[in-house]
């Protein structure tokens, strides 16, 4: 099972870093990055497996959450089904 | 795989325009807890209740949080309480009705829905029990919503039913007075009320469907007005295709929590109900949606047809997207739970007469709409035969849910509070059907119901 996390906010050094850190953190293997800045806004697509992840996923959601928060930016994980039924027939 | 624009589509429809799951709700049998005894009734179904929906709560909280979209209500509904308690006195099911409530308390839902009967073609004793049980079980209890079916196109329309409702929704309202007689907000006046509908007031859990069973109902006006918006001067074909788009995407949200839920809850999936359904926030109108599409105010000439091509291609997107559509599919037009609605009619340009008119081709009726207070049970009457005529002509659910609020005046203001809202009471003509109504008996099935 994979999960998408959506980081957007301010450019600033370092937030692949930090949010990449915070995955290995929790054990999920990050599989494909997307990544632009526009105008010094940051936006950030990451896939992640979260099969072999270190907490429950619901766990892993808030974390990146706060961690979006204590660093300005949001934060959005979210189990990929949500956009598979969104999007593909 | 995964396509940028499409990911950040889905989060701004959940951040920046209300879409959400607006309940998850569990129907439960009750056909196996019947006894003429009141108290071994209560506690059957309290019991079967309470185990059937245990998870109900923590499990709508889960599912949210792992798909990120906010689940908003979990609800349960039950065989109508007629029906399953149909041996029991007018004391004993106002008994039922606090041991619902009291089963929504110990689940954590915020509202139980199946205190009602299905007297479309007449009466059986229990039905006549549970009607006179109405307005003290609604004024005692919190979370118990209660509907009454008078007519189908099948049955035609049974008078001595709605002549009963016009003094029961007044009575309701007396009881209820120190609170803008939100009494009569839960109760609902049906014809053709579907047995699979998620959303209250009016779920109940047809005689027909399984032990259990798991229906959701979506919603997204904001999302559906956003999509119009950006569209910008396009013609009539383009503009139902980008609601049809819209509404297909809306109800693949409905249809992936609703096989989560079942299969996580172990009951089987029933429908998804892919109605747009309004709440009194900023960007969640159904109102709002049918001003961008060019009129100056909803109830303005042309909000009939701009109505009837929203519901249209709402059903017409969200069929495709579940396996099984049911319930009320189409788009919900209450006063007081629509800031669009609440806003035309404070301004004087959406009146009782076009909402009626607006029932005809919308997906529910007469909703959430506050009255004089002085206004007579008959004039009550006449606005419910009224419109269980155009549903029972027409092929179609619709209801009634009017609140003549204590003390009120045409223009003062009445507020209920959370998703229930606030609204301004409108003006009634008050000539009097009371003849009419006095009649009695059944309005024959209309001609077109013979097909068969």
């Amino acid at each position: 099972m994979k999960a998408v996390i959506t980081v957007t906010g301010k450019d600033v050094v370092g937030i692949i870093a930090k949010v990449s850190a915070a995955c290995a953190e929790y054990s999920a293997n990050i599989v494909d990055i997307s990544q632009s800045v526009l105008s010094e806004y940051f936006a950030m697509i990451m896939v992640v497996e979260i099969d072999g992840l270190a907490v429950h996923f619901t766990e892993f959601v808030d974390r990146m959450k706060e961690l979006g928060e204590q660093n300005g930016l949001v934060i959005h994980t979210m189990h990929e089904d949500v956009f598979n039924a969104m999007h593909h027939i | 795989m995964l396509n940028m624009n499409d990911v950040m589509e889905t989060i701004h429809m959940i951040e920046g325009e209300n879409l959400d799951i607006r309940t998850i709700t569990m129907g439960i049998s009750l056909l196996d807890c019947v006894s003429e005894d009141a108290d071994r009734f209560c506690d059957k179904i309290y019991d079967k209740i309470t185990k059937k929906a245990e998870k109900l709560v923590a499990t709508g909280n889960e599912i949210e949080k792992m798909y990120g979209i906010p689940i908003v209500n979990k609800r349960v509904s039950v065989t109508p309480i007629a029906i399953a308690g149909g041996a029991l006195s007018p004391d004993g099911f106002v008994q039922v009705a606090k041991t619902l409530d009291r089963a929504a308390d110990t689940l954590g839902i915020n509202f139980i829905g199946g205190f009602g009967a299905l007297v479309q073609k007449g009466f059986t004793a229990g039905d006549r029990n549970l009607l006179a049980a109405i307005p003290e079980a609604l004024a005692s209890t919190g979370k118990v919503c209660s509907s009454v079916n008078v007519a189908s196109t099948k049955a035609g329309i049974n008078m001595d039913a709605v002549a009963m409702m016009g003094d029961i929704i007044k009575d309701c309202a007396y009881r209820t007075k120190d609170a803008d007689s939100i009494g009569c907000a839960k109760l609902v006046v049906f014809a053709n009320v579907p047995e699979d509908n998620p959303f209250m007031a009016g779920a109940f859990h047809g005689v027909g469907e399984p032990d259990s069973v798991i229906n959701v109902g979506v919603s997204g006006p904001g999302v559906v007005a956003s999509a119009i918006k950006r569209a910008g001067d396009c013609d009539f074909s383009t503009l139902a295709d980008i609601i049809k788009r819209t509404a297909f995407k809306i109800t693949r949200m409905g249809q992936l929590v609703a096989y989560e839920a079942s299969r996580r809850l172990d009951a089987p999936f029933g429908i998804v109900d892919l109605s747009l359904a309004p709440t009194p926030a900023v960007g969640d109108s159904v109102a709002h949606i049918l001003e961008g599409m060019g009129l100056e105010k909803c109830g303005a000439h042309g909000t009939t047809a701009a109505l009837a091509l929203l519901n249209d291609a709402v059903k017409k997107g969200g069929v495709m997207a579940s396996s099984h559509v049911g319930g009320l599919s189409g788009a919900f037009i209450p006063v007081s739970e629509d800031a669009g609605m609440i806003d035309a009619v404070a301004c004087g340009s959406l009146t009782i007469e076009k909402l009626e008119a607006m029932t005809a081709v919308c997906s529910v009726g007469l909703d959430m709409i506050a009255i004089p207070g002085d206004t007579p049970a008959d004039v009550i009457c006449g606005i419910i035969a009224d419109e269980i005529s155009i549903g029972v002509a027409n092929t179609k659910t619709t209801a009634v849910r009017v609140i003549p609020a204590y003390g009120k005046k045409a223009g003062d203001n009445v507020e209920f509070g959370g998703l229930l809202g606030y609204a301004p009471v409108m003006k009634l003509n008050t000539m009097s059907p009371a003849a009419f109504i006095a009649r009695g008996g059944r309005i024959p099935a209309p001609i077109h119901s013979l097909k068969n």
